[in-house]
Formats: structure tokens, C-alpha cells, sequence
């Protein structure tokens, strides 16, 4: 039996956020029950994969997908436990926002097999969750917190966001205690990216100098400047942190939650000793998952695929790539023996060079078993990580064919 | 074709200073004689490369035929061929004239003699034409055709007085010029029945027909079948077919025999056979002695061409050969740069040469360039005696066996209104010029004359130029001799590693100020990378600039949602494809754009 991932997306919230880029919208009550329908059948004509599958985990995404009724929780559940076996010890986790849980839906999820709460906090300033068009004070978000502990969720993730306008690092810090001191299980610390067709890209993109050289501009790539947007306050509109404080941020991030008995497990995330999220780290380990829903996308075999788009299959040098690419995201790095196992041939024949040369700048280290990105290899991850993309080799000037 | 009357036939080319109406006139005797009528008429008829329609400027020879009935009721064939004005290309304007019996000099009403009509007429006069003026533009309101006049008898010396007055672009007065032609232009001369003589002035690759040659016949008949030999080559070939040249089609027929001007087509297919200056006989009845061919000109400025994309190496070649193929005065031989891969060292006539050369390159064979800094030939003096003629400053000897180095001088002689002559002298002073002279040609206007070295005018002299004067200052420049001078190679590391497309040599009193230009421009090109970028300016081990480009401070994107991974792979695989445009140097990636970007340094 092979371990499958199973990720549920809920394409629905209250009210959408500044600067989300997600598949998600505000609904109307009838759209949801459609939608959940939809979802449970969908789920149903999964049927023959249970011969060949077992979940490990379960992630119910958003959206806000507590904005459903505790009875429409269940019935996607009822659907998934019908069709799939899922393990005793699965991990289920909900994304939930402040405001939209009550003791009866928590109580629901409980009954549901739910073992895991995320909740969205992304600030614990609500001068900060206002400009980020949050729905929810820091308050609301203590009420829920408690309220998912008295129902005795044993395993909740917090998120926070960095780097959000008018955010310095003080405040940060502050958030960070803040929610540290509640002891969640898990911390989930994302910066701010200002995504194209969010009000905030719209708000931030005539603002910002940073225009750099196509070769290190990349797709979504941040729209911030050194020094920060200045100019803006004089709008009125908050300033986005630049791209030292927000730097600075991260790097307070791992040292704040490590005096709280958190390590960082990964790029973005944090979690008490045994709470590290299953579902996460599996999409960083190549598990094959399912996506269903509006926006999800799957890994299956060696074919990925988006809802709604043709599969692609990967090649065994796309599969080295990804291997690579996401594993780095793990601050324990990507197995050699793993790589070994899986590609029949070594890191070393396939990555050498690259890893000889990331490590000689500092970017990377070796420690034998492992390669993983150092410090400073993090703060630019993208430009180390496309280092392993094999697919440009054969017209690259420095190897073509210049021997004529 | 057979038994044309050679006192029937003219052979003559106009020569002018740039702008003054060259291509003009000739679109307007082509529409005159009736080749074409006026709705097939294109302006700049005889240009026909995209690049000199847009430049406005006449680059390579061009050759027509029309038939002209004169007002004494005979037909006249006259062979019109067009040529380029810009001093780079005299060479050019040297083969057009070699084909022809006479010359027809335009001037302009409004501005007179200027560097380029002396040059060219001094040309002419060099190949035995007969020189027949014509004063254009005298629709302009700024025309004085009566100055125009007494300037081309008193600085030239020849007659003006019923010169016809035109305007090229209204047609006014341009059946005086047809007359003037019969009339003024000799016919040609030579016999149709002695051995083959025929002098290539021009070629170019056709992929049916292979390589057509356009000569002028001087002795002799030449038609099918005729086996024939290129005395220089030695290559020999039967001709396929023969013509004359339509507008911007050929025109086949029986035979080309004295005085005629045509093509050739012959089974030749090596570019390299048919050399622009060679003469054609007869193999099976050759001519005792070849032509003497035109002046040779060889090249002055040399810069390394380097495809971008590695692969193209031989691409580049293929076009450079086909280039070289009519045009003689380019030269190529094939570099390797630790940069830039696999290239060519290319020698060309000027700068404007270099730039022609580079479009075309671009444009017609659709190659991706990287050009490295031009340069001229010094001549290293070594201290064992040997002296050595450089073109690379990658092969600069040590300095400890360079007894001393010399480099080449031009005189220069720059038109300028007197308004201008402070900014202009200014100009020359900063480009290590010396001050020979000054001439008022009339109240408003002199001529100044400068000793220049030719490595301060291959730059970016002439848009200096044109800027410091409001675009009047003309400029031409003959070659002098060389004289000792403090050079130095000035080296640009990056990373701590010298990038030997960067190097090259200049004068030690301005080699500061450049190199400190250099570093400061490439530290703009060069993007941010994952460690930190020193740039460093340095002549031997002395470090003379220093810039940093930092650390890219952050580039990392946090999230990567619900296992989308497509999207993350497409943002990597952007990120990648970028680098790929750039030239790796060590760890370095440098653009592309880098190369380029510090061969225009602003002055100001």
C-alpha cells in the first residue's frame, strides 16, 4: 500500500484579505451546499484508488473553511471515510479564521476525526490586521484559541505574517511573543508577498524601485525596495517594510521561537519537538497527494496536475529537480540516500557540481548525509535552487557546441 | 544585346558628400529615363538594404542599366552606379569608381564643398574620371547656387559654370543632367574582340544562383559557357549566364563585351573565389596582365564579435564570409575569449564600418552579437628588437619586453561653424589632439586641423562631435603616421578575475578616469548575485578603481500553497532562463548587455 495526502480545498471566506492571491471568494449559502456536494461526489469516484492507497493525512484548505456548517464538515469527511483508507493515526487538519468557529462546529470537527486546528491569526496588532483587511482583532482570535483548547484540540497551528505594511521589527517581535506564549504546537511564519492582482499589488507596485535586472527578477518576486516605500506615508497608506528589515524579521523569527522551544523545521515553519505538520513536510518530500476541489493540485504517480488542467508527467530529470528544489525547503536538506533509493544513481554524479559550488559560496553545507541551505542560503533560496533545474543544459553556451 | 555601339554607352557614378542628394538623383534619372514609373518608384531606389533605407545612407555599391533617348534622337545606354558617402567607405566608393568612365558630383546649394566632396573627387580624379558638377537643392530657401558654384572652381578646380541647377527631390531641371551625360561623359573604350578583361567591382550570394559577380568589362566578350579565370584566385569556373542589371532585378542576355557594365553567374559557389577588385579573363585565351584593381584599404579599427549563443559559432562564420565576399576591406580571424567563447577578431574600416557590419550581422543573419571594445593597431616595440602589430590587447606582451609602444595618428580636418570652433577645440583637446592649423573658407565657416589619435576617435568622437555642434561640424580624417605614446592595457576584473573581453589599451593620462567609468557602468549592469561582486579597474598589478556590486540581499519566496509546485518550478525556471542570457565568468554571470554597455561611456 502506498501513502497518499488528501488536501480539500473550500474556495470560500467572509470577505477576502488585501493581499490573497488564493482561489477564494465571499459565497452565498446555496453556493457552499452546491459546492460541498460537488466535493463528496467528486470524492466517491476516487473509489479504486483505496485498493492501492492509504491516507496519512488530510488537510482541509481554504479559503476559510470553517465558514462551512459543522454538518457540511462532516458530510466531506463521511464521503472521504467511505471511499479511503484512512490511517488511525491520519493527520486532519482544518484551516479556520477567528470569528467563523463556534463550540458546536469545534465540537463537529472533534467528532469528525479532526485532530489539528490552523488558525490565522497573521498579526497580533489590529492596527495591523486592519490594513491587512483581516476580519478579526487580536481578542477574537484569543477567544477562539481558548475555545479550541477547552474542546481539547491538543495540536493547533498559528499563522503569522512578517514584513505586512507598517510593520517594523519590534512589532514583530511582539507578535511573535504573543502567540508564542500561548505554546500553540506549530507556528507557520510567512513574509509578505505582494502578489499581482491583489488590491495591495495595486496599492505598492508604482511605489516601489526596486525594478532590479531580469536576472534576478523573478516571477511575484517582491515588489520591495531597499530602503522601504517612504514616500507613501505621506499617502497615508503604510509603508511596506524594505528588504533588510524585512530580513531582519525573518532572522528574529527562528531566534524569538527558539527561546520558546520551537525549531524551525522548514523555511516558514515552526513547531514544538514532535508537532512538525505531516501534510506540509510531505509535499517537501515528494508524497503523493490528491487534490480535490476548486484550486487544488495533485502528485500522483509521476503525473502532476492542477483542478481542471491536463497532467503532466514528470521526467526522472524533473522529479531530481523537485527532489531537490522542495527538499531544500527542509532545513534538515534533501537525503543523499533518499536520492540514491530513489533515482538509482548518487546526488553526487547528477548535483555535484552544483552542491561543490553552493557550498564554496556559502549557501549550502554537506554534512555527509544531507545537503541543506546554510543561513545565508535561505535569505535567497530561489536564486540557489535554481541551480538544480537540469532542463537548460544542452543549449548552455559554456557546453554547446563551440568546438567547431 | 550584340553590337551595342560603345559611343552609345556611359558608365558613370555620383559622388557627393553625405546628404547632399546622391540617392536622390539617382531615384529621379531612373523614374526620368522611364525604368520605372513613379508608382512603382520607392524612395532611395538603388538602396535596397533595409539598413540603408533606414539609415538614409548608401552602403554598398548598386549598379543600374537604363536606356536614355537623348535630344539628338539616339538611345544611350547608361549604367548608373550608385555609391556610398561616408568616409568608411571609401573603399567602396573606390571599386564603384574603378567601373566607371565618369562621375557625376553633387553638390549641395545650401551648404557648398564640404570634407567628403574633396575626398571623393580626389578619387575620381585618381581612376582618370571626367567630373561633371551638378548643383542640387536649389528649391531650398537657404540655396546659394552662385556660391556653390565659385566654391567647386576655386577649391577643386574644375569648371562649375554651366553646371546644372537641380532639385533631385522636385525633378527640377534633371533633363539637364541627362544631356550632360551624353554629352560630358566619355564613352568607354576597349576592344570586343581582344582577350577577356573584366574587373570585379562587386559581388553578392544568391542561394539559387550561387556567387553573381558584377563587372565591368574592359576587353574582350564574355557570354554562356565562356570558361573562365580569376587571375588572383587562380579559381576557374564556365559562366552560367550573363545580364545586365534591371532596377533590383537581373536581367539576362547574350554577351557583356567592352564597356559594358553586368553580372556574371558561374558555377562558383566558395564566396571566397570571387575577390571584389580581382580581373576576369578568358582561361582558354587569358589576358597578359591583370587590372590594377583599386586601392587596397585595410582596416583600422579591430573589435572581437562573439555570437551569444555559443552554438552559433559557425553561423557567424558563414556570415562573415558571405559578408566579406563584397566586401573586401572587412577582415576576420577566429579569437578565443576566456569570456566569450569562441569568436572572431574583426578588422573594419571605421567605427560607422563596425556598426554596419554588426547590424547587418544582426539583422541579415539574424545572429545575437557581443562586440568587445574596438581598437586600432599598435605597434609594440619589443625590447629584443621584434615588433609586433596588435590588434588584441589580450596578446600585449609582458611590460618588462615592451621597450616602447607607438600608435596611429589621423589627421584630422573638421568643418564647423565659427560659433562652434571653442566647443570643438575643447573637444579635440580632450582627445589628446594637436592643433595644426585653422582655415576660414568663408566668414561664417572653417577648417580646422587637428593631429588626432586614431584610438580617440573610434569611440564615440563623431557623436561628440555632432553634439558639441549642433550637428554642423563635418569631420573627415586621412591616416598618418604612427608616433610613440604612453600606452597602457588597462584590465577590469570581476570577482578578482580578469575578463580579457574587457581589457584593452589606452593612454596612461586617461586611463584613470576610464577605468573608474567602466566600473561604475558595469556595476550598474551586473545584477545583484548571491555573493558579493568586486569590480576592480587595473593596469598590471595596480589596482586604479574599485566598485562593489553587493550581495543580493534576499530572494526567497515563502509560500508554495496547497502543493502547487508547477508554480514555483515556472518561477525557478524564469529565474534560470535568465542567467542563461548571461556569460559566465568564474562564478560571475555578466549580461550580455555588459560587454556592450561600457563601449558608450558618456562623456558628460
Amino acid at each position: 500500500m502506498n501513502l497518499l495526502e488528501l488536501y480539500i480545498h473550500i474556495p470560500f471566506c467572509v470577505k477576502k484579505c488585501l493581499y490573497c492571491d488564493f482561489l477564494s471568494a465571499p459565497s452565498k449559502e446555496e453556493e457552499r451546499q452546491e459546492y460541498v456536494e460537488g466535493l463528496c461526489r467528486q470524492i466517491r469516484t476516487y473509489g479504486a484508488l483505496a485498493e492501492v492507497y492509504h491516507i496519512v493525512s488530510i488537510f482541509i484548505g481554504g479559503g476559510t473553511p470553517s465558514i462551512l456548517t459543522a454538518d457540511q464538515i462532516i458530510l466531506i469527511l463521511e464521503a472521504v471515510y467511505d471511499t479511503f483508507a484512512v490511517d488511525a493515526e491520519a493527520e486532519i487538519t482544518i484551516e479556520m479564521n477567528p470569528g467563523t468557529v463556534t463550540k458546536e462546529k469545534l465540537k463537529a470537527y472533534k467528532e469528525a476525526g479532526i485532530n489539528r486546528l490552523s488558525i490565522g491569526l497573521q498579526s497580533a496588532k489590529d492596527e495591523e490586521l486592519k490594513r491587512l483587511g483581516r476580519i478579526h482583532t487580536f481578542e477574537e482570535f484569543l477567544a477562539t484559541y481558548r475555545l479550541a483548547r477547552e474542546m481539547g484540540f491538543d495540536n493547533i497551528n498559528v499563522d503569522l505574517m512578517s514584513a505586512i505594511p507598517g510593520q517594523t521589527v519590534r512589532g514583530w517581535e511582539e507578535t511573535l511573543r504573543k502567540a508564542a506564549e500561548l505554546r500553540p504546537e506549530h507556528i507557520s511564519a510567512y513574509s509578505l508577498i505582494i502578489e499581482e492582482g491583489t488590491p495591495f499589488y495595486e496599492m505598492y507596485k508604482d511605489r516601489c524601485t526596486d525594478e532590479g535586472h531580469e536576472g534576478n527578477r523573478s516571477a511575484g518576486k517582491e515588489l520591495r525596495s531597499e530602503e522601504g516605500t517612504g514616500e507613501l506615508r505621506r499617502e497615508g497608506i503604510a509603508e511596506l517594510p524594505g528588504e533588510d528589515e524585512e530580513r531582519r524579521m525573518y532572522w528574529r523569527t527562528k531566534d524569538i521561537l527558539k527561546e520558546y522551544g520551537y525549531h524551525r523545521y522548514e523555511i516558514s515553519n515552526y513547531a514544538l519537538p514532535g508537532y512538525e505538520c505531516r501534510h506540509n513536510l510531505g509535499y517537501w518530500n515528494r508524497t503523493e497527494y490528491l487534490g480535490i476541489g476548486a484550486g487544488a493540485a495533485s502528485l500522483m504517480g509521476h503525473r502532476r496536475w492542477n483542478c481542471g488542467e491536463e497532467p503532466v508527467t514528470l521526467s526522472r530529470k524533473e522529479e531530481m529537480e523537485e527532489c531537490m528544489f522542495l527538499g531544500l525547503r527542509k532545513t534538515e536538506g534533501v537525503s543523499k540516500e533518499r536520492f540514491a533509493a530513489e533515482f538509482g544513481c548518487s546526488m553526487e554524479s547528477v548535483y555535484g557540481e552544483v552542491i561543490k559550488k553552493m557550498c564554496g559560496i556559502g549557501l549550502m553545507e554537506d554534512t555527509g548525509r544531507f545537503v541543506r541551505l546554510t543561513e545565508r542560503g535561505i535569505d535567497v533560496s530561489n536564486g540557489v535552487m535554481c541551480e538544480f533545474l537540469l532542463i537548460h543544459m544542452e543549449s548552455d553556451p559554456q557546453s554547446g557546441s563551440t568546438t567547431s | 544585346m550584340a553590337g551595342i555601339d560603345q559611343s552609345k554607352i556611359r558608365n558613370f557614378c555620383i559622388i557627393a558628400h553625405i546628404d547632399h542628394g546622391k540617392s536622390t538623383l539617382a531615384d529621379r534619372i531612373i523614374e526620368m529615363t522611364g525604368l520605372l514609373t513613379s508608382r512603382e518608384m520607392q524612395s532611395q531606389v538603388l538602396d535596397n538594404m533595409e539598413l540603408e533605407r533606414e539609415r538614409g545612407i548608401t552602403i554598398k555599391a548598386q549598379a543600374v542599366r537604363i536606356v536614355y533617348r537623348a535630344k539628338d534622337g539616339e538611345e544611350y545606354i547608361f549604367n548608373l552606379i550608385d555609391t556610398p558617402g561616408h568616409v568608411d567607405f571609401n573603399y567602396e566608393v573606390s571599386r564603384s569608381l574603378a567601373a566607371c568612365d565618369g562621375a557625376i558630383l553633387v553638390v549641395d546649394a545650401a551648404q557648398g564643398v564640404e570634407a567628403q566632396t574633396l575626398a571623393n573627387v580626389y578619387l575620381a580624379l585618381d581612376h582618370d574620371l571626367d567630373v561633371m558638377p551638378v548643383i542640387n537643392k536649389i528649391d531650398l530657401p537657404s540655396a546659394e547656387p552662385e556660391r556653390a558654384i565659385e566654391e567647386i572652381e576655386d577649391v577643386i578646380g574644375i569648371e562649375a559654370m554651366d553646371a546644372p541647377q537641380i532639385s533631385a527631390k522636385t525633378g527640377l531641371n534633371v533633363e539637364n543632367v541627362l544631356e550632360q551625360i551624353v554629352e560630358k561623359i566619355p564613352s568607354p573604350t576597349g576592344d570586343p574582340g581582344a582577350p577577356l578583361k573584366a574587373l570585379i567591382f562587386d559581388s553578392l550570394y544568391d542561394s539559387y544562383k550561387g556567387v553573381i559577380v558584377f563587372c565591368r568589362i574592359k576587353e574582350g566578350t564574355v557570354k554562356k559557357g565562356t570558361p573562365i579565370l580569376m587571375m588572383a584566385t587562380g579559381a576557374k569556373a564556365e559562366v552560367v549566364e550573363v545580364g545586365y542589371f534591371g532596377a533590383g532585378q537581373f536581367i539576362p542576355c547574350e554577351e557583356l563585351s567592352a564597356g559594358m557594365v553586368g553580372y556574371i553567374t558561374a558555377s562558383l559557389k566558395n564566396v571566397k573565389d570571387t575577390r571584389v577588385g580581382d580581373t576576369i579573363t578568358d582561361a582558354s585565351d587569358p589576358c597578359a596582365e591583370p587590372l590594377p584593381g583599386y586601392k587596397k584599404v585595410n582596416p583600422m579599427v579591430y573589435c572581437g564579435m562573439y555570437p551569444a549563443d555559443g552554438a552559433k559559432y559557425p553561423d557567424l562564420r558563414d556570415a562573415l564570409e558571405k559578408l566579406q565576399l563584397n566586401d573586401a576591406s572587412l577582415q576576420f580571424e577566429p579569437e578565443t575569449s576566456i569570456a566569450l567563447g569562441f569568436g572572431y577578431r574583426c578588422g573594419f574600416l571605421g567605427l560607422l564600418h563596425l556598426e554596419i557590419i554588426q547590424e547587418r550581422l544582426e539583422r541579415e543573419y539574424n545572429l545575437d552579437l557581443v562586440t568587445t571594445a574596438p581598437g586600432v593597431i599598435y605597434k609594440v616595440h619589443k625590447t629584443n628588437g621584434e615588433v609586433i602589430e596588435l590588434t588584441n590587447p589580450s596578446n600585449l606582451p609582458d611590460p618588462s619586453e615592451i621597450e616602447y609602444m607607438e600608435e596611429p595618428m589621423v589627421k584630422a580636418e573638421i568643418m564647423v561653424t565659427s560659433e562652434f570652433i571653442g566647443s570643438i577645440m575643447d573637444l579635440c583637446q580632450e582627445r589628446r589632439g594637436v592643433y595644426d592649423g585653422m582655415e576660414y573658407i568663408e566668414e561664417t565657416r572653417a577648417v580646422l586641423r587637428y593631429h588626432l589619435p586614431l584610438n580617440e576617435i573610434i569611440y564615440d568622437f563623431f557623436d561628440a562631435l555632432k553634439s558639441r555642434s549642433r550637428g554642423y561640424a563635418s569631420f573627415d580624417y586621412e591616416m598618418d603616421e604612427y608616433v610613440q605614446s604612453n600606452l597602457v592595457k588597462l584590465d577590469i576584473l570581476i570577482n578578482k578575475e580578469e575578463v580579457d573581453a574587457l581589457s584593452f589599451i589606452i593612454h596612461a593620462d586617461t586611463a584613470y578616469e576610464r577605468g573608474r567609468k567602466m566600473c561604475e557602468k558595469l556595476k550598474e549592469e551586473i545584477p545583484r548575485q548571491l555573493f558579493e561582486i568586486p569590480i576592480q579597474a587595473a593596469i598590471g598589478s595596480k589596482i586604479i578603481a574599485r566598485e562593489t556590486v553587493k550581495a543580493m540581499r534576499k530572494d526567497v519566496l515563502a509560500k508554495c500553497y496547497g502543493g502547487d509546485i508547477s508554480r514555483k518550478r515556472k518561477l525557478l525556471e524564469k529565474q534560470k532562463e535568465g542567467k542563461k542570457r548571461m556569460r559566465q565568468v568564474g562564478n560571475v554571470e555578466i549580461p550580455q548587455r555588459a560587454f556592450m554597455s561600457v563601449l558608450k561611456l558618456d562623456d558628460k
